[in-house]
């Protein structure tokens, strides 16, 4: 009580200034941030108005002369990007929904409930993440094709609905800063584990699931790999597909490259824009002691 | 309810998992059958082929620079990012965006940045009056540089902290600010043990991710100058795809699977001593 009566008299007097001084240096930090981050993205969108000779001149030139907006409807219209944009949308749909409904139930298992051998068979799942991706590719394929399902997209869903240990682990880290008093006094009042993962996990965990769908939209997004060994039909191809077309079979189109990369990104862009807005200021846990 | 996670590892990973290490103790062109010659690629690894000492050190100095570097880097834009100001929605694209670039276009634009002769950086030093680097041309800033260039890769790593901030109860802040804490005792006190568990992941995930460093060496280095960023998934991919070497290469992806299984579980074992979970941790 003393101590407190003792410093509010300096602290009214002295907040306003240093939030200004802090307010400030906030600003200047993410000005600075903003120009540096903005590098690459500036650069592909101003390559994506230029002529192919004035890309790659040296000293680099930031306004393009002329301003070649053919460079958008060649690109779109070259390759099939209508198409590819929504076989691309159909796997993504699948992708996302399958990763976080999957990976957040066995995230709830592995951090809420217990379970013999529980932490073992979650150090063995976090080691499929271990072995590079290149050694096990051939034997993957081999399996999907002894299945027959080779050239349909369920090779590139199907997985999915099994959980991904990068987001099992990562949405295992969040349950686990969630106070345990909650379940508790959930179970008390006799719910199940369902309905404290879908009542009490999920909505406090709501930032840490638009990261996941974030991240597995855009994985599925600018997967080539995958579709490429998967898909054989060009009815089936996606728009990682479409932006590889431009440096192999048109031997590097850059200037089209570009404008269909920005065109591509465009909707990631949308999407994480939309999603960040979730993440707001801290949780209040009501009912809780501080 | 974690039934369909093992089930879907033994369904998908499990199987080329084992057929790897099958692999990996034989001799495989693919157009051939494998022929079993027992340890042989391990001998040969291990005691003729200075080339994979070389990956391992450099695929380990990377790790070393690269993942204090963006976790650091990551966790101050976050917070920087999760202040109450005007147009944050836009920063926190804005900050993202280099995420997003694709890799080819991105890599295009680093060759630029890094070129000795005139690239942005080296432009920029020499109006300060330094002489400039040769970058990733010379054999020991190669490293150093790629590093520098990870940090824009920040983004995911960025966007989880974010997500871990939100999760800090308002309420201690508050409290906090009762007591008269500072600003940054607030951080010390309250932020980075609540945002302990978050770390962990991010360190876990960095090395299992910079152990597996592969396109940079492929589009813009070519495992170069003289060997000095021969990752070790660039040389397995050189192995196993350009000589043909499946074994050998599956031998190399082993070790790397060993190793990085090492490091994991290290970290879990201090974790006790690191990470504070809110929830109790291991119940």
């Amino acid at each position: 009580m003393s101590s407190q009566a003792s410093i509010s008299p300096g602290v009214l007097k002295r907040r306003p200034v240093q939030k200004r001084i802090a307010t400030l240096i906030t600003y200047t930090l993410l000005g600075i941030g903003s120009v540096i981050t903005l590098f690459p993205f500036a650069w592909l969108v101003r390559s994506s108005f230029m002529e192919m000779s004035q890309i790659f001149i040296v000293p680099p030139e930031w306004i393009p002369r002329p301003f070649v907006w053919q460079n958008y409807p060649d690109a779109l219209t070259t390759v099939p990007f209508g198409l590819y944009f929504l076989n691309t949308v159909k796997i993504a749909v699948g992708v996302v929904l399958g990763t976080v409904i999957s990976s957040a139930l066995a995230a709830f298992s592995f951090s809420r409930l217990r379970w013999r051998g529980r932490d073992l068979v979650f150090g063995i799942l976090l080691t499929t993440m271990m072995l590079p991706y290149a050694v096990t590719l051939i034997p993957t394929f081999i399996l999907w094709s002894r299945l027959g399902l080779v050239n349909t997209f369920t090779p590139l869903i199907a997985p999915a609905w099994f959980g991904a240990p990068f987001y099992i682990f990562l949405l295992r880290q969040f349950f686990m800063t969630i106070p345990y008093e909650l379940d508790e006094a959930a179970y008390v009042d006799g719910a199940s584990p369902l309905y404290v993962f879908s009542s009490i996990m999920l909505p406090l965990a709501k930032p840490a699931l638009i990261v996941v769908a974030i991240f597995s939209f855009l994985g599925v997004w600018n997967d080539l790999l995958g579709p490429v060994i998967y898909l054989t039909d060009p009815n089936k191809f996606t728009v990682a597909i479409g932006l590889a077309q431009f440096t192999g079979m048109y031997t590097a189109q850059w200037h089209l490259l570009m404008a269909a990369a920005t065109v591509v990104i465009l909707p990631v862009i949308i999407l994480f824009f939309l999603g960040q807005r979730y993440f707001i200021e801290g949780i209040t846990l009501t009912g809780m002691k501080g | 309810m974690a039934l369909p996670a093992i089930l879907g590892f033994l369904l998908w990973n499990a199987g080329p998992m084992l057929a790897s290490l099958f692999i990996s103790f034989t001799n495989w062109s693919v157009v051939s059958a494998p022929k079993w010659v027992g340890t042989e690629n391990y001998a040969t690894l291990f005691r003729k082929d200075p080339l994979f000492w070389k990956s391992l050190y450099v695929t380990g100095y990377y790790t070393f620079l690269s993942v204090p570097l963006v976790i650091v880097t990551a966790l101050l834009v976050a917070q920087l990012l999760n202040q109450k100001v005007r147009g944050l929605s836009i920063f926190r694209t804005i900050f993202y965006l280099p995420t997003v670039v694709p890799a080819v276009a991105n890599s295009i634009l680093w060759l630029w940045l890094f070129n000795p002769d005139f690239g942005l950086f080296n432009s920029f030093l020499d109006l300060l009056g330094h002489p400039g680097f040769m970058w990733i041309y010379d054999e020991r800033q190669v490293i150093p540089s790629l590093a520098l260039m990870s940090v824009w890769g920040m983004g995911n790593t960025m966007v989880i902290f974010l997500a871990g901030l939100q999760g800090v109860p308002t309420q201690y802040y508050e409290a906090a600010e009762i007591d008269g804490a500072t600003a940054f005792r607030k951080w010390l006190h309250i932020t980075v043990p609540m945002m302990s568990p978050i770390v962990f992941f991010n360190l876990v995930m960095g090395i299992i991710g910079t152990f597996q460093v592969f396109s940079q060496a492929y589009i813009m280095t070519d495992g170069g100058p003289n060997y000095s960023s021969l990752f070790m998934v660039y040389y397995l991919f050189v192995q196993a795809f350009e000589y043909g070497r499946m074994g050998y290469a599956s031998a190399i992806a082993w070790v790397l699977f060993v190793i990085v299984i090492v490091f994991t579980v290290l970290i879990f074992r201090s974790s006790p001593y690191w990470v504070y979970y809110e929830g109790g941790g291991r119940r």
